[in-house]
């Protein structure tokens, strides 16, 4: 069976979308041919890509499709077949699948008796079916951004479509997109091949063809080249390492067909400016990876990933031309820094006036008084529980927490809002909590991230977004569907992960008592929060979703005890006995509820104990009286695990009284007795976890 | 510091000799006997700028003056921001110094300059080996690519007080971006058919780079052919940044700006209503329009083009319209924005609305310069 290639040449791809599209035109090609039946179950297929191409090779493809045979049912016998002559209802059907009318059969169905027919289908050929399918299957790749080339606008795509190769094996398949033929031609590196073309003599040879021509076309062999190479560049210095980036290694990766490592350096005085911004600069500006020395602080180089091979000492010149542009960089970062100091922080606030943070909301400056109010309470809050916070560094930081946005180099690199401000503070004498609790109020942009270092930088980072999102809540500007233009749901994971990971006693109904109060802080935020919560335990803790739910159902205010009892179920929800348990507490919420539903259930039951006559029931309401003493002693001592296990030992109470027991009984004094009982049972039970939500199948 | 590592001494970037350009298929490169004398020394700022001339000439460019209107890039220039609308093809390429009076540094900071000349090129249609035949203009200008490192990395350009937008990448020549390349896609909100390929490159950045000098005022301008003296980029240059970057964030007066700011935008305005009240497709009563174009535009019965018959005449007086000239205004709109910016005085709020007005300026004039282009396609067939 022969091999498939199938190669897009394209006007260079940006980077950051080339990953994703291999995969789905790789998955594509994988439909097409499965759909068609001319893949067998596990047949390789492998995907390429470079800056100008993405390619799929698939291994072992049908030639065509095998023949078929189908059995079609006609119209009813009776019809078809008038005296056993043939009528046109007959003569039309077997027309319709293809066989003569002496090749109509009789079948039986429970319907009565009808014409059937064996129709053979004819495979179709590979190359038919490629060529027609493959042009619909480009057309619909999805990228972010796409453009018109052609006169008359007969297609969008990333960029221009160069060529086309689809080879089986050494034949071509006429594939056609964008005016463009597929042949067996393709090219090589622009600079170190040329213009010249490659020809592709069998799908087979792809790869190698490639390689000889300066193109590495396997991505991960080509990271892993790149990865080799940085270390040998770095090695020219004793003791020096690079710093690890994987994104960048991942966009490096995506923009080189032919990767190199030149190692370059700059005058050490530069560093002199803060590590932060002469990271920034190597990387986001220059895609260059900083190098540390062996005590991982950064080293006067950096190291450049070229797509080229330079000529013997042709690194000379392009290391040269690079440093000169770091340098250039590294000046106007400097220009920046100098200017921005001659008016400190102090000063800047007043400026922040002119800075809007939200049209109907006013501008930084009155955020920033805004947040102030928010932080000044929640200062309050936390001195009455006790906890020691420097409430004087935490107003300053918050008073100056926005000031850096009218700074030039903040202007210039807007990635390093905050961290600036952190480094002017410091450089400014403003104390080293106020300067820390700047730096960090970022912090944690994405999941991942650390959680500020000190109390008053985590704070600082609570009030800030606490108070963007019941401001922006307060405008009706909250986040809907995709849509969160804000970022208000990652300001609110930003807040539930400090909750989560500091030792701030601090509730979410903390939060929404130092705010300002509003309908949509009464209603909306807590359920918004709820998510967030929910989002945090499940796919940052990765607890599974059923305990999530069991464990948010009996609240989500303190995020800190909801890890807690979050573990503490995950710990128990194996065992046996539990699992019988929240088996019995899901009987019980769905007896409540339809005797809710007939509305049987009083709102305040009378828990009338006198009605209860059953020895299975007396049992399980002295069990559960005696249970559930220790069971809140335990609870508010936050031994959730002791409290969990403890339930469990009702399991045979439990087990009894639905073997005995029938709840649901005429007797109304009897079955209200009853669903009081399971009502108190349940009550007093769920307050770590609602079992019911526990999934147990 | 390891003694393997090379010092940042004087680095020379080898210059190809003319001569030995490579010739491809779909380049022909034309050496003019000029440049032979320049084979051991890099390109001057104007040998740069004859280079790229004579490159983009001999491949079917026209080559135009820099426009006499201050502009913030070349491609507000009408040779670019209006010849990219309609259907009519157009090869056309120009240097544009460009003014950004907020980039000024009063001529202290070596790599950032108020006023930077831009070489501008515009291909519609874009042809197919536009890429080819952009590297081979860096070959032109001494460049020899094997020895360099060179990139496209994405990078889309978007003017919302243009209404523009492309797709394209700015290209990195061993970490620098010489040029920027993009494929118009939109232009005075109107969606581009054909698109247009533009190519922008930075001079000054390219000068600097060629002759190896660390600050655009080391650049040598030109060469004394018979002494060969060196007259640098600052020597012509430095004393406009200085007295620039003093006007731009000193001296404006910023209520004159706004002033100055007002009446543009009021008489181009009046064009763009005038224009579309006379020839906008919704009037339907043409004795009404006849006359609001007397009222506005045509002083004169007699005006050449207004005689022969009904349609002729109205054909001619959209033709005659000066929406050229309401360019201009709103190119003057879009320069006194960049001062008052300059000079801090449009707050953040400020700002969206101005860019606003600008914009509408800008689109009002695509419009009638594309409606207007139409009719003249129309007359013509």
């Amino acid at each position: 069976m022969p091999d498939f290639l199938f190669e897009i040449g394209l006007e260079e791809i940006p980077a950051r979308m080339i990953a994703p599209a291999q995969m789905e035109l790789a998955r594509r090609v994988q439909d097409v041919l499965t759909r068609e039946r001319l893949l067998e179950a596990g047949s390789e297929v492998h995907s390429y890509s470079t800056p100008r191409r993405l390619a799929v090779l698939v291994k072992s493809v049908a030639i065509a499709q095998s023949d078929t045979e189908e059995l079609l049912t006609g119209p009813s016998w009776n019809i078809a077949f008038k005296n056993g002559e043939p009528t046109p209802a007959a003569q039309a059907f077997a027309k319709k699948a293809g066989v003569e009318l002496s090749a109509l059969q009789k079948i039986t169905t429970p319907k009565g008796e009808y014409v059937s027919a064996t129709a053979q289908r004819k495979g179709r050929s590979a190359t038919e079916i490629l060529a027609e399918q493959l042009p619909k299957e480009l057309a619909a790749l999805y990228w972010p951004k796409n453009m018109y080339w052609r006169p008359g606008k007969p297609e969008r795509f990333v960029r221009p479509v160069k060529w086309l190769v689809a080879l089986l094996d050494h034949a071509i398949v006429p594939v056609e997109f964008a005016g463009v033929r597929a042949a067996n031609i393709t090219y090589g590196h622009r600079i170190l091949h040329g213009s010249e073309s490659v020809t592709i003599e069998h799908a087979a040879d792809y790869l190698g063809q490639l390689e000889a021509a300066h193109v590495t076309a396997d991505v991960e062999l080509r990271r892993h080249r790149i990865r080799k190479a940085l270390d040998a560049a770095v090695r020219s210095v004793a003791g020096a390492r690079w710093r690890e980036d994987h994104p960048l290694v991942d966009t490096v990766t995506h923009l080189t067909e032919w990767p190199a490592v030149i190692l370059g350096s700059f005058e050490p005085e530069y560093l002199t400016l803060p590590e932060e911004v002469l990271v920034m600069v190597m990387r986001d500006h220059q895609k260059y990876f900083a190098v540390e020395d062996a005590s991982h602080k950064l080293a006067p180089y950096f190291l450049t990933v070229l797509n080229t091979q330079p000529e013997e000492h042709g690194d000379e010149i392009i290391r040269h031309g690079n440093e000169r542009v770091l340098r250039a960089r590294f000046n106007d970062a400097r220009f920046f820094w100098d200017v921005d100091q001659k008016i400190p922080l102090t000063a800047r606030v007043e400026m922040l006036k002119s800075v809007t943070f939200q049209k109907d909301l006013g501008s930084y400056h009155d955020k920033t008084a805004a947040t102030l109010r928010i932080a000044e309470k929640l200062a309050g809050i936390l001195s009455e529980k006790g906890a020691r916070i420097d409430t004087g560094a935490l107003l300053e930081a918050t008073k100056l927490a926005k000031a850096d946005l009218t700074a030039e180099l903040v202007k210039e690199f807007t990635e390093l809002q905050g961290i600036v401000g952190g480094l002017y503070a410091r450089a400014q004498g403003l104390g080293e909590s106020v300067a820390q609790a700047i730096y960090w109020q970022y912090s944690p942009a994405g999941i991942e991230d650390p959680i500020p270092p000190t109390a008053e930088g985590q704070l600082l980072g609570i009030a800030d977004r606490f108070q963007t999102i019941s401001a922006m809540f307060g405008i009706g500007l909250e986040p809907t569907g995709s849509k969160d233009p804000f970022g208000l749901r990652r300001a609110a994971n930003g807040i539930v992960k400090i909750l989560a990971e500091s030792g701030l006693p601090l509730t979410l109904w903390d939060l929404t008592e130092a705010a300002p109060r509003g309908p949509a802080t009464a209603e909306k935020i807590p359920a918004f929060f709820r998510e967030r919560v929910e989002f945090y335990l499940r796919d940052v803790r990765g607890f599974a979703y059923d305990v999530v739910n069991a464990v948010l159902a009996a609240g989500h205010n303190d995020i800190r005890d909801a890890i807690a009892r979050a573990e503490a179920l995950s710990a128990v929800r194996g065992a046996d006995d539990f699992i019988a348990i929240a088996a019995a507490f899901k009987r019980m919420k769905n007896i409540l509820r339809q005797a809710q539903e007939k509305n049987l259930l009083q709102s305040e039951p009378n828990y009338d104990d006198s009605s209860l006559t059953d020895l299975a029931e007396i049992n399980l309401r002295t069990r559960a009286g005696q249970v559930g003493k220790d069971f809140h002693i335990l609870q508010r001592t936050h031994k959730y695990r002791e409290a969990l296990e403890l339930i469990a030992t009702l399991r045979p109470d439990v087990d009894q009284f639905f073997d005995k027991v029938m709840v649901m009984v005429e007797d109304e004094a009897i079955r209200n007795a009853r669903l009081a009982l399971i009502l108190r049972v349940q009550r007093a039970f769920s307050s770590i976890a609602d079992f019911s939500e526990i999934v147990t199948a | 510091m390891p003694s393997s590592l090379p010092g940042s001494g004087n680095w020379r970037l080898t210059v190809k000799s003319p001569e030995t350009l490579p010739t491809e298929s779909n380049v022909s490169s034309t050496i003019t006997s000029s440049t032979v004398h320049e084979r051991t020394q890099p390109l001057t700022f104007q040998q740069l700028l004859f280079r790229l001339q004579t490159f983009w000439a001999d491949r079917g460019c026209v080559l135009q003056q820099p426009y006499d209107v201050e502009v913030g890039a070349g491609t507000m220039s009408p040779d670019t921001f209006l010849r990219v609308l309609g259907p009519k093809p157009v090869n056309i390429a120009y240097a544009q110094p460009s003014r950004r009076p907020a980039d000024g540094r009063y001529g202290e900071n070596p790599n950032r300059l108020y006023k930077h000349t831009q070489f501008q090129v515009i291909l519609k249609p874009p042809p197919s080996d536009i890429q080819e035949v952009y590297l081979a203009s860096l070959e032109a200008v001494g460049i020899d690519l094997s020895e360099h490192d060179i990139k496209f990395e994405e990078d889309n350009w978007e003017s919302p007080t243009l209404g523009a937008w492309g797709i394209g990448w700015q290209v990195m020549l061993d970490g620098l971006e010489v040029t920027q390349f993009t494929y118009f896609q939109q232009c005075g909100g109107l969606d581009l058919d054909p698109i247009s390929g533009e190519i922008t490159y930075g001079l000054e950045r390219l000068a600097a780079f060629l002759q190896d000098v660390d600050s655009i005022y080391d650049i040598v301008w030109a060469r004394e052919p018979k002494t060969g003296r060196e007259i640098t980029y600052g020597e012509i240059r430095l004393e406009e940044e200085l007295q620039f970057s003093v006007y731009n964030f000193e001296a404006a007066e910023v209520e004159k700006l706004w002033e100055h700011l007002r009446l543009y935008e009021a008489e181009c305005q009046a064009l763009i209503t005038s224009y579309n009240d006379s020839f906008s497709p919704k009037i339907e009563k043409q004795g009404e329009r006849k006359e609001k174009i007397h009222d506005r535009v045509v002083h004169d019965g007699d005006a050449p083009g207004a005689g022969g018959n009904e349609d002729e005449g109205f054909g001619a007086q959209q033709r005659r319209f000066p929406v050229l000239g309401a360019y201009d205004l709103c190119l003057k709109c879009s320069h006194l924005f960049n001062l008052l910016d300059a000079r801090g005085a449009i707050s953040v709020t400020e700002r969206v609305g101005v860019i606003a007005r600008i914009r509408a300026l800008a689109v009002g004039v695509a419009k009638a310069y594309a409606g207007q282009q139409n009719q003249l396609l129309a007359s013509s067939s």
